[in-house]
């Protein structure tokens, strides 16, 4: 039976759409202790005085929690392998209050009710701060957001917390300066991109409880079950044998979950009240106290001669981490490491820069992990110098990208925080791509332009992008197989799905080395107790990292089950076929049925259990081409995107409609963050757009059509040849799109959003000059 | 305070608070499909059919429904298995959260216009936010459920 590479329903879809309780708050358990916390009105001050004496008198106000409540232990939320790349800057709650939105207090109470009361009640008394609102003053800026003691980075990672400096780096290959000195055409430009929020529909959730064992159960919203165990245990001092975490349905993540969000709390309330305690986030609450992107600015140089060799590439990147350094250097280094390869034929290549501390909602982990950022400013700046050739935008990244069996110093030199890792291209399709999209997208007929009617104008842009797979060396997945009696099996992981569907193309690969079908295959993910280690759902890891642990454990199974079969028919196993159902030698048969009847309850009776761990030796990247066909109205600026064209190299598809359903997905975020959404600050350091209703995304009407499609391509190191594809779709349309726009009306943004304002203020600079 | 009214075909009398919405109250009531998404009536997650009109439950008091008939997927089971079906098909299903109260209003736009076009569905749907598919999937597989099974 063939399921690899088939078009199987994910297996949790149906019972999903008739609303079996499956998600964080449908598990809370009845009489749960409410927990909300206070939050800041300030996006910096000092607590002087905090009394909760009111609120506790209130009948049904259990617990109120501050700062002098917890051991003061710093550490990082950013839900990462230890030891993490991001600075230990947090505590539980702290005397210092960083953004609109932060900690202050937590309330345990009967009813929601109740606990708005409470928060009412709680009289605090700040010192007000000078808050850091712009990231390119925060550097050195007289007022300090983490001046306190007990902070640290676990590694060196650039930190430099009395400047403003969360992290910093720097790399270089060759001598840049003198690279660009030499080279015939050099075009500058700085880029922005901005603050995007996840918006995932469920809500941050988690609830808590004591077993019969007395041991602290949580049941959480998170990408990272383990690192929430692990990360618990070391804040609050429970020995990581007493905590179980335990990761439900969830309703989305996309980096969002990947950090800690009220796992802290609702832990500590139950471990004092010894009650059930339930906490779910409200949307202005995941807006202004949970993550956004990592705003960016990027100071670009190339340098290439006028055939069109690009020999030199120069990036400096200042990054705004907000509050708190979650993420902080990672992210911005894959806005180098997995954008700057693409182009690796340079001479020389520099990217360095600061990542900086500000009165901002802390930024994390989100889908792309600054190579959306990265992209946008290389493949914009690839095409406004293009244009400044007058070359042809296709025939110039044909000939400078990175190619099959190639490589880019980049790679050994640029890991996560880390060393990298050096890696050939096995798989890169990236030509076929290309060469794909242009067909799909007709570009020879269209490109730059094509006929205008009143005030719109059609045009067609591309960019190219590649991400990775898993983080080599660090991040390992496991999996555990179990042969039950009448021949079926469970699958136990410990990755994490968070709606992407990997519980379901897990399977698939479990079902293809087994040769069973679907429905044999039973799957059970991310519990802390019951599944083996895996670190998460992030850095597109699952399929390739989690999907070799499966295959190893398969390949296991098979091979026990075969021998197995030897036994019954005192037969060598070389003498054994098997088809997934049949075990036969010679005329002698036996079904998987019977043999494991057999071993449970009558002869040779033993579990079979089998498991497989994997840790990536590299990362393969997935690449792909993203064009775009788009209506530029010159009077309103308005962009209306009619198709948006993906070919994507993610080696084997493991579930293509899956596959496309992630690319999809992707594309769409991508052109939310391109044209619309943007979480901006008051003067005051405020979210201004707190709710679905003021942020802005992509609805059902913004795109016309997606036309989306796979390179036939095959990594050897992957399972059955497939690489991650998680996040790759979200790269190319900030870069697509402006590109479009240029080539339709003539003004390039360089600032995410490209909103209608900014498009029509530049048409309207541009008629002024001409 | 005592209100009545049907929930997927069955008469029920509910206690609920005073001015309480009816989300919390089907949720109070362990009708789990229906889900919260936001605090500014805009996610859709929430919609349930009141009178087979789709209804943001949280935004509408539990006793102006009183009365009336309401919907939750829990009372169209046929309809859901055939939906997910195609969506299965189709890969539209990914983390599932929006999908109750999508099924819900398919199923209210099916009555409303039995042959509706790609054109109409994306309209129909527009409160139903989803932020995991990017839409093209989902309209794909409920156009072929409708046209198939009118
Ligand atoms: S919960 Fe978002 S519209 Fe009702
Ligand atoms: S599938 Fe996740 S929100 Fe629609």
């Amino acid at each position: 039976m063939k399921t690899v590479n088939t078009k199987i329903p994910s297996i949790d879809g149906n019972g999903l759409m008739h609303g079996r309780p499956a998600f964080t708050d449908d598990l809370t358990e009845p009489n749960s202790l409410v927990v909300k916390l206070l939050r800041s009105p300030h996006p910096h001050a000092r607590i002087k005085r905090i009394d909760a004496t009111k609120a506790l008198a209130l009948d049904g106000v259990e617990l109120v929690l501050t700062h002098n409540d917890f051991p003061r232990n710093s550490f990082t939320r950013a839900g990462q392998g230890y030891p993490e790349p991001s600075p230990h800057d947090k505590f539980v709650l702290d005397e210092y209050v960083r953004h609109v939105g932060d900690e202050v207090a937590c309330v345990a109470a009967e009813t929601v009710e109740l606990c708005d009361k409470a928060l009412e009640l709680i009289d605090v008394e700040y010192e007000l701060l000078d808050p850091v609102l712009d990231f390119e003053q925060a550097i050195d800026n007289p007022s300090i957001l983490h001046p306190e003691d007990g902070i640290c980075e676990m590694f060196p990672i650039g930190f430099e917390p009395k400047r403003n400096i969360a992290a910093s780096y720097h790399m270089e290959v060759g001598d840049v300066e003198a690279e660009l000195a030499k080279c015939e055409v050099v075009v500058e430009e700085s880029f922005y991109t901005q603050a995007q929020a996840h918006a995932m529909m469920e809500p941050h959730a988690v609830n808590a409880r004591l077993d019969f064992q007395g041991r602290l159960v949580l049941i959480s919203s998170t990408q990272t079950p383990v690192h929430v165990r692990r990360i618990l245990s070391q804040t609050l001092e429970i020995p990581l044998s007493r905590i179980r975490v335990i990761k439900p349905r969830v309703g989305g993540g996309f980096g969002g979950k990947q950090a800690l969000h009220g796992e802290m709390f609702v832990s500590a309330v139950t471990m004092r009240t010894k009650r059930p305690s339930r906490m779910v986030y409200s949307r202005k609450e995941v807006f202004e106290s949970t993550y956004s992107r990592h705003p960016m600015r990027f100071d670009m140089r190339l340098g290439a001669d006028k055939d069109g060799t690009l020999r030199a590439i120069d990036c400096y990147v200042l990054s705004d981490t907000g509050a708190y350094g979650e993420h902080a250097l990672t992210v911005f280094m894959v806005a180098g490491s997995k954008v700057l390869p693409l182009y690796n034929k340079v001479n020389s290549v520099r990217f360095h820069g600061h990542v900086t501390y500000t009165n901002h909602t802390p930024a994390g982990a989100f889908r792309g992990y600054g190579a959306i950022q990265g992209n946008f400013a290389l493949e914009s700046a690839i095409d406004k110098l293009v244009h400044t050739l007058g070359l042809d935008p296709i025939a110039f990244r044909q000939k400078n990208m990175m190619k099959e069996g190639e490589t880019s110093p980049i790679f050994a030199i640029m890991g996560e925080g880390t060393e990298g890792t050096a890696m050939t291209m096995d798989s890169c399709k990236l030509e076929y791509c290309v060469n794909r999209g242009i067909e799909l997208i007709d570009w020879k007929k269209r490109y730059p332009t094509k006929t205008s009617k009143d005030s719109i104008r059609r045009g067609v842009g591309m960019a190219i992008a590649m991400q990775g797979s898993g983080i080599p060396y660090i991040d390992m997945g496991a999996a555990t197989l179990k042969l039950n009696d009448d021949g079926f099996y469970n699958l136990m992981v410990g990755a994490t799905d968070i709606g992407q569907g990997s519980d379901t193309i897990l399977a698939q690969i479990a079902a293809e080395v087994l040769e069973c079908g679907m429905d044999d295959i039973v799957v059970y993910s991310s519990d802390s107790d019951l599944t083996p280690f895996d670190t998460g759902a992030y850095a597109s890891s699952t399929t390739y990292v989690s999907g070799n642990a499966v295959y190893r454990a398969a390949q296991e199974m098979r091979a026990m089950i075969i021998r197995e079969a030897a036994q019954v028919f005192q037969v060598d196993p070389d003498a054994i076929s098997f088809d997934g159902k049949t075990f036969a030698s010679g005329a002698k048969t036996i079904t998987i049925n019977e043999l494991s009847n057999r071993l449970y309850y009558n002869e040779d009776q033993k579990q079979l259990v089998a498991t497989g761990s994997y840790v990536g030796h590299k990362s393969p990247p997935p690449f792909m081409a993203g064009l775009v066909d788009l209506d530029v109205d010159v009077e309103t600026g308005k962009v209306h995107i009619h198709n948006y064209v993906s070919v994507v190299d993610c080696g084997t598809t493991i579930n293509p409609k899956l596959a496309q359903g992630q690319v999809e997905g992707a594309i769409v975020q991508g052109i939310g963050m391109t044209l619309y959404e943007d979480a901006r600050y008051s003067k005051r350091g405020r979210l201004i757009e707190n709710s679905l209703m003021d942020y802005l995304m992509p609805t059902r009407l913004s795109v016309d059509k997606l036309t989306t499609e796979f390179a036939d391509s095959y990594e050897d190191s992957g399972p059955f040849g497939a690489k991650s594809v998680g996040e790759i779709g979200i790269d190319t349309p900030p870069a697509a799109i402006a590109n479009a726009i240029y080539n339709a009306v003539g003004v390039r943004i360089t600032s995410l959003p490209i909103t209608a304002e900014k498009i029509r203020t530049a048409l309207r600079e541009k008629g002024q000059q001409s | 305070m005592k209100v009545t009214m049907t929930i997927n075909h069955r008469q029920r009398e509910l206690d609920v608070a005073p001015g309480e919405h009816l989300l919390d109250t089907l949720r109070n009531h362990h009708i789990l499909s229906v889900k919260r998404g936001c605090d500014s009536s805009s996610c859709g997650v929430c919609t349930v059919l009141v009178d087979m009109k789709p209804v943001l439950s949280c935004s509408v008091l539990t006793a102006r429904v009183a009365g009336k008939e309401i919907l939750t997927v829990e009372g169209i089971h046929d309809f859901v298995e055939t939906l997910a079906g195609y969506m299965g098909h189709e890969g539209a299903d990914q983390c599932g959260f929006c999908n109750p109260a999508l099924a819900l209003t398919v199923y209210a736009l099916k009555h409303e216009i039995p042959h509706p076009t790609l054109d109409d569905i994306r309209h129909y749907l527009l409160g139903n936010l989803c932020r995991c598919t990017g839409y093209q999937a989902q309209h794909i597989a409920i156009l072929k459920c409708l046209e198939e099974c009118a």
